[in-house]
């Protein structure tokens, strides 16, 4: 079942989810005419198409919200808000984002809710005009579906302490959700960010107040979101812009870490805080967190600061110091602070400083890329400034790429003239790549769409958001070698395991590769990989995509590296799953109390034809043979495949049946000449459980155990499991001594002998394929023994199936009633419970199988297994237990603590 | 009302499938659109189809009927058309109310008599000889879905002819031929008559432009609030309209359901313009998004050359169970070209399947 998080959720044209990866969520502040003189006389002098390309530079440098304000009292705010709305709703480029309604005229908010068909933001309400007034603006908002900012404003005025803050909030939260049915995602506080440094001391805790308010109100109402207009913070530094961006940098690296969601700023002019000179952001810090600042002493630092920076002149605030570093470190610096201004230069200066155009991409430029994803990562760089650093590596590319070019028309060049084929051009291999549905990163992919492009591969590049079918219907299309998906969210994880499986349902046969920041070689391995059967792999970089793609497309390694890759992916798939189960595990007493509910009072066991032993020397191979399950022989040979269909597999087909052919020759000459016997033994003896794991056979009178009663010991499974499902162990299946009902055990062996001599005759004609060949064969015989006495035990023996009818087909499905399961095996994992099985079948003599000191059968075609008769009993797995149950299974079986643990390893943690 | 809701959790519904398909086979003239009471009206009225509910209500029960015996558990009423801004074509916004009490009176009574096995419809009283409407039974005299074996009557809301985001004029993209409140009061003049006139919810349908099916959300809630009756449950159902995944008003699938998410709906969905081969992605995402009901009722595939719709009753059927059995459904049924015999494939196809189970909404951030 899915499951559907209490994320906020706006829409433009397309959706905007609030998640807790997002970060911060930018809302676009330069479309107000309060905020931007620009957009202010646009506005006035009726210029609504400039007034658009307002708009759109914000949604271009980054905006995720677009707020749009039209408050002026030379200006009929309704008509203005109505008439740019309608024009930014015909704009898809900007009307992607959502609208964030900004007035404090409720009727001019209503007049803009009335033209977005999108989940808008209203910005904002309050209960300045008490509560009944705010209800009733809240319900309407409601109506229109639209989330509400909601000022830390009451009757009493404007909230400035954090306390004052954090009261309003809560109970307008308490208003809004309980009264008139606001979900909490969909309310968004603004705690009122107030200048600080203004010289007035009770001023100066306003940043913390927000900060902890924020903090605060996050705790109590973890739903919500928190805004609020940053530039109001610096308002006493106007005209120092240098300082008024260093202050803003530093608050919202703080008050987002508090948890501050969103925020109206201007984002594109933030500086990035790591790149703050230090002097100046401690003095920002001391300020804004109120630190070091009695008597003002913080504030007056600050301003004489600015004073320097203004004396200065703005031109010479430039910092040029970076200039002098090396050539790597500039590309860095202008690809982390989105400067364009040296690009060129630096990247020329760069190509003829490395040997081939290539290496400047692949080296100072992916090394500042992976600074500007660390730094997006922790949280210090917001995603308008990433998009800035996108378009520097985008123009220093530009000026690569003809030099690129010009190195593979030198190539191809170079092979005319020497007559040699150039695979580059005879029909590049082609790669699809795409950011999946939901997602808008594509850095990581745009890098790997270069390098790869620049190795000679053919790139298409579907962009970003890009839906399944689009995805795979252009893969088609394009007649791509290789998909190649990123993403940088969560949830883009899920996308692509579904493209992934989709591409199954589509019969593609092209390996995937999947790639970005959150995905992983665990997940791609866990989830993704089991969706689909022709490779995916993981890339962990651009760098490595190159090579990545080279295994892909060449012939001969692409198999072996699918091979491996897939080998590495499925251990760590069951490490994964293993590791899961343990947090998973119940008490063993607990374990014991969910046993297989059995009704015995309405069970009837069949009673045997007999008890104690039975022996079959020399079995007829003939008819064993007609048993055997061909699919592991396959398996045995690396050939993997449904039988009998692999018989006709396109690629292993004609392999398969030469082997398939060549087995059956051997097999009737193994027949005819009676290469090999055929020995097995079978008993059946009463028996009856405990109740819990222990099942207590009748040994016959003259069996090594004369008579006595021989205790066999299972395991349980300890993982806790849904409703309903017991946790099972073998001796549930067998009737428990208190219900007073004569309950049956049997047990067999099957061994296949005669094979040693001719192992060594085609060891000594160096024929390994018959060796091999009759190795598996006798394998094959073995279990099929197993398979025909089985049948014979249900039917005829113990006979408690006699009117089955099963082909063998449906044997191999283990179709019928009651199970056979191995000491050894998944269901009754202690191999040393062997030793009681061979014991009651009459040891080494009767059975013609030695076991070794680590419990292994000898000859090593051999099966043994105990038979149970019920019903509802069924093969399982034991899985992992812990060490209560390892405790109390050593006591039953007169172990040490460390035997147990030794033969048990495998089940244990 | 709650019935409707507990009928989902056990199984799939079936809506019903094209009403104007079924309108054309009986090749009505000018004269029958026009019956009796408009025998004198001052324009054509032919191609009205929802004027029949009041001029031929037999034909319109009658189709309903042949849905009901399809299979169909939800049948809509004759209304797509029936407000004031898209009876402008033939001036007959005056009689807006009237034609949704009309209808909802049709597929009420087609109910009653499916399921009482009631004579023939012609011997009823004709709809046309009602008196005023205002008259009539609300929806509380009538009896209720309990009582009616798992049949619901839905209201259709259509899309109307004038839509709210788009401008007609290439030249000005600023302008809209229709306001917000005009689109709001058409649309609450039909949900009232709908509501008096005895639906079981409230289905606004093949949505283009996701604002005009805002303003009938706004609608729909004001009325309940004006006049204090019990909410009835809302169905949402958006239209893909190609290829590229958006709605005619350029919405991703995603932005629509959160721009109609405040509706609280009983259910969302997709119908019309796609046929289920290309619906079958949206369908599927809205699965994983939708944290109400799900609903789907394609078209019979895509128009042909002659702008027939030609996908064979079994085919969308097929379509239909796939879906189902990928748990993606919980109300199927078709659109433009479908027939009883397509309803009633689809209803054979989905019968034992189970329903979209609804996620899980969490309210904690974990």
């Amino acid at each position: 079942m899915s499951v559907i998080k209490p994320y906020s959720r706006f829409s433009g044209l397309e959706p905007l989810i609030v998640r807790p990866e997002t970060n911060f969520v930018n809302v676009g502040e330069r479309t107000n005419v309060t905020g931007s003189k620009k957009f202010a006389r646009l506005i006035k002098e009726n210029k609504y198409e400039e007034a658009l390309s307002v708009a759109r530079q914000q949604v271009e440098s980054g905006a995720q919200i677009i707020d749009v304000n039209m408050d002026d009292a030379l200006l009929d705010g309704v008509e203005a808000m109505k008439t740019f709305i309608n024009l930014l709703q015909s704009e898809p480029d900007i009307a992607k984002i959502p609208v964030m309604i900004d007035s404090s005229k409720f009727e001019i908010i209503v007049a803009g809710l009335k033209c977005v068909q999108g989940k808008c933001i209203v910005n904002s309400i309050s209960m300045k005009e008490g509560e009944a007034k705010f209800i009733e603006q809240a319900e309407i908002c409601k109506m229109f579906g639209a989330a509400v900012v909601v000022m830390a404003f009451d009757e009493a005025g404007q909230a400035d302490t954090k306390q004052r803050k954090v009261e309003i909030c809560h109970r307008a939260y308490k208003i809004l959700t309980e009264k008139v049915g606001f979900a909490p995602q969909d309310i968004i506080f603004d705690p009122n960010i107030f200048a600080v440094a203004t010289g007035l001391e009770e001023h100066n805790n306003y940043g913390v107040d927000f900060i902890e308010a924020t903090a605060e109100i996050k705790k109590l109402m973890p739903l919500v979101k928190i805004s609020g207009g940053v530039s109001n913070l610096s308002f006493s530094f106007r005209g120092n812009e240098h300082v008024r961006e260093a202050m803003h940098s530093v608050f919202l690296y703080h008050a987002i870490r508090a948890g501050m969601d969103m925020g109206i700023v201007n984002a594109g002019q933030l500086v990035v805080y790591d790149e703050i000179e230090p002097e100046l952001r401690q003095l920002c810090e001391d300020v804004i967190l109120n630190r070091n600042n009695d008597n003002n002493e913080a504030t007056e630092k600050l301003i004489a600061f600015a004073e320097t920076v203004k004396a200065k002149g703005k031109v010479e605030v430039k910092d040029e110091k970076w200039r002098a570093a090396s050539v790597e470190e500039r590309l860095k610096h202008s690809l982390v602070n989105g400067i364009t201004d040296y690009i060129d230069a630096d990247t020329e200066e760069a190509r003829l400083k490395y040997p081939r155009p290539l290496d400047v991409i692949e080296g100072p430029l992916m090394d500042g890329m992976n600074v500007v994803g660390d730094l997006f990562g922790s949280g210090k760089m917001f995603l308008p400034q990433v998009v800035k650093s996108a378009r520097v590596m985008k123009k220093s590319v530009a000026v690569l790429t003809p030099y690129i070019e010009q190195e593979k028309e030198d190539r191809k060049n170079a092979h005319i003239a020497a007559g040699t084929i150039n695979e580059e051009s005879a029909g590049a291999a082609k790669i699809l790549l795409a950011t999946v549905k939901g997602d808008v990163h594509d850095i990581g992919k745009n890098i790997v769409g270069v390098v790869l492009g620049c190795n000679g591969y053919e790139i298409k590049d579907l962009g970003v958001m890009v839906a399944t079918d689009k995805i795979l219907d252009e893969a088609e299309k394009f007649g791509a070698d290789i998909i190649g998906l990123s993403g940088l969210i969560t949830p883009s994880l899920d996308e692509m395991v579904h493209v992934a499986h989709e591409m199954k349902r589509r019969n593609m046969k092209q390996p995937l590769l999947i790639g970005g920041a959150t995905t992983s070689r665990m997940h791609t391995a866990v989830k993704i990989a089991p969706q689909y059967d022709h490779g995916v792999v993981h890339v962990l970089d651009a760098s490595r995509s190159v090579t990545v793609a080279g295994s892909l497309l060449n012939k001969e390694q692409k198999e072996d590296f699918l091979g491996a890759v897939k080998t590495e992916y499925q251990q760590l798939k069951e490490d994964f799953e293993n590791k899961r189960v343990v947090k998973e595990l119940l008490p063993f007493a607990k374990a014991q109390e969910n046993k297989t509910k059995i009704n015995w009072s309405n069970y009837q066991p069949t009673v045997p034809t007999f008890t104690g032993t039975k022996q079959f020397d020399n079995y007829d191979l003939a008819e064993i043979r007609k048993y055997i399950d061909w699919q592991p022989f396959f398996i045995a040979w690396e050939l993997h495949g449904k039988f009998p269909a692999i018989l006709s597999d396109a690629v292993v087909g004609a392999e398969a049946t030469k082997l398939y052919n060549d087995a059956n020759t051997l097999s009737d000459k193994i027949v005819a000449e009676q290469w090999l016997t055929a020995k097995g033994t079978i008993g059946f003896w009463g028996a009856n459980s405990d109740g819990k794991d222990t099942i207590e056979v009748k040994a016959p009178s003259n069996s090594p155990q004369g008579g006595g009663l021989v205790r066999l010991e299972f395991l349980r499974q300890q993982i806790k499991k849904a409703a309903g499902q017991p946790n099972v162990s073998l001796a549930d299946f067998i009737a428990p001594a208190e219900v007073n009902v004569q309950d049956y055990l049997g047990a067999f062996s099957v061994t296949i002998k005669g094979i040693e001599e001719h192992i060594k005759r085609f060891e000594a004609a160096h024929d390994d394929y018959n060796k091999i060949m009759l190795q598996a064969l006798a394998d094959r015989l073995a279990e099929a023994f197993a398979e025909v006495l089985h049948e014979r035990t249900r039917k005829e023996f113990w006979g408690y199936a006699k009117d089955e009818q099963l082909s063998n087909e449906e044997l191999i499905k283990e179709q019928y009633t009651g199970i056979r399961p191995a000491p050894g095996y998944p269901a009754c994992p202690d191999h040393t419970e062997k030793y009681k099985l061979f014991d009651l079948l009459g040891g080494e003599e009767a059975t013609g199988i030695h076991l070794t000191e680590s419990l292994a059968m000898y000859p090593a075609s051999s099966v043994c297994g105990w038979y149970i008769a019920h019903p509802e009993s069924k093969y399982f797995g034991v899985g992992k237990i812990e060490k209560d149950q390892l405790k109390d299974y050593a006591e039953r079986k007169g172990m040490s603590l460390e035997e147990a643990t030794r033969w048990l390893r495998p089940v244990l943690e | 009302m709650s019935n409707i809701k507990q009928e989902l959790q056990k199984r799939i519904l079936i809506i019903d499938g094209a009403m104007g398909t079924m309108i054309q086979r009986h090749k009505l003239q000018e004269a029958d659109y026009r019956g009796e009471r408009f025998k004198n009206w001052h324009i054509d009225v032919k191609g009205n189809n929802d004027l029949l509910c009041i001029t031929q209500p037999h034909i319109i029960k009658g189709i309903h009927k042949q849905y009901l015996e399809a299979g169909a558990d939800i049948i809509e009423t004759n209304t797509f058309n029936s407000q004031a801004i898209s009876l402008a074509d033939y001036e007959m916004e005056s009689l807006a109310y009237e034609l949704n009490v009309a209808a909802a009176k049709c597929a009420r009574e087609a109910v009653a008599e499916f399921l009482n096995d009631l004579p023939d419809a012609s011997d009823l009283p004709d709809a046309s000889d009602l008196p005023d409407a205002s008259d009539l039974p609300d929806a509380s005299d009538l009896p209720d879905a309990s009582a009616s074996g798992g049949k619901y009557v839905a209201g259709a809301i259509g899309p109307m002819s004038k839509t709210l985001s788009l401008s007609p004029d290439v030249n000005n993209p600023g302008f809209r031929a229709v306001s917000f409140d005009e689109v709001a009061n058409a649309y609450y003049e039909q949900v009232r008559g709908l509501v008096e006139g005895g639906v079981d919810l409230l289905l606004i349908e093949t949505i283009f432009d996701t604002l005009n099916c805002k303003a009938a959300i706004y609608a729909i809630k004001k009325y309940f609030k004006d006049t204090g009756k019990p909410e009835l449950p809302i169905s949402i159902s958006g239209t893909i309209t190609d290829a590229s995944g958006r709605t005619l008003s350029g919405q991703t699938l995603e932005a629509f359901y959160i721009s109609v998410m405040h509706a609280n709906p009983l259910s969302v969905g997709l119908n019309c313009a796609l046929g289920a081969h290309e619906m079958r992605p949206h369908i599927e995402e809205l699965s994983q998004i939708a944290s109400c009901y799900v609903s789907a009722y394609p078209n019979a595939g895509l128009p042909n050359a002659m702008g027939e719709y030609d996908e064979r009753p079994e085919d969308t059927g097929h379509y239909l169970e796939e879906w189902a059995q990928e748990g993606w459904v919980n109300i199927v049924g078709g659109c433009c070209g479908t027939t009883p015999d397509h309803i009633k494939h689809i209803a054979e196809h989905v019968k034992n399947l189970k329903p979209r189970e609804l996620p899980v909404v969490e309210t904690e951030l974990v």
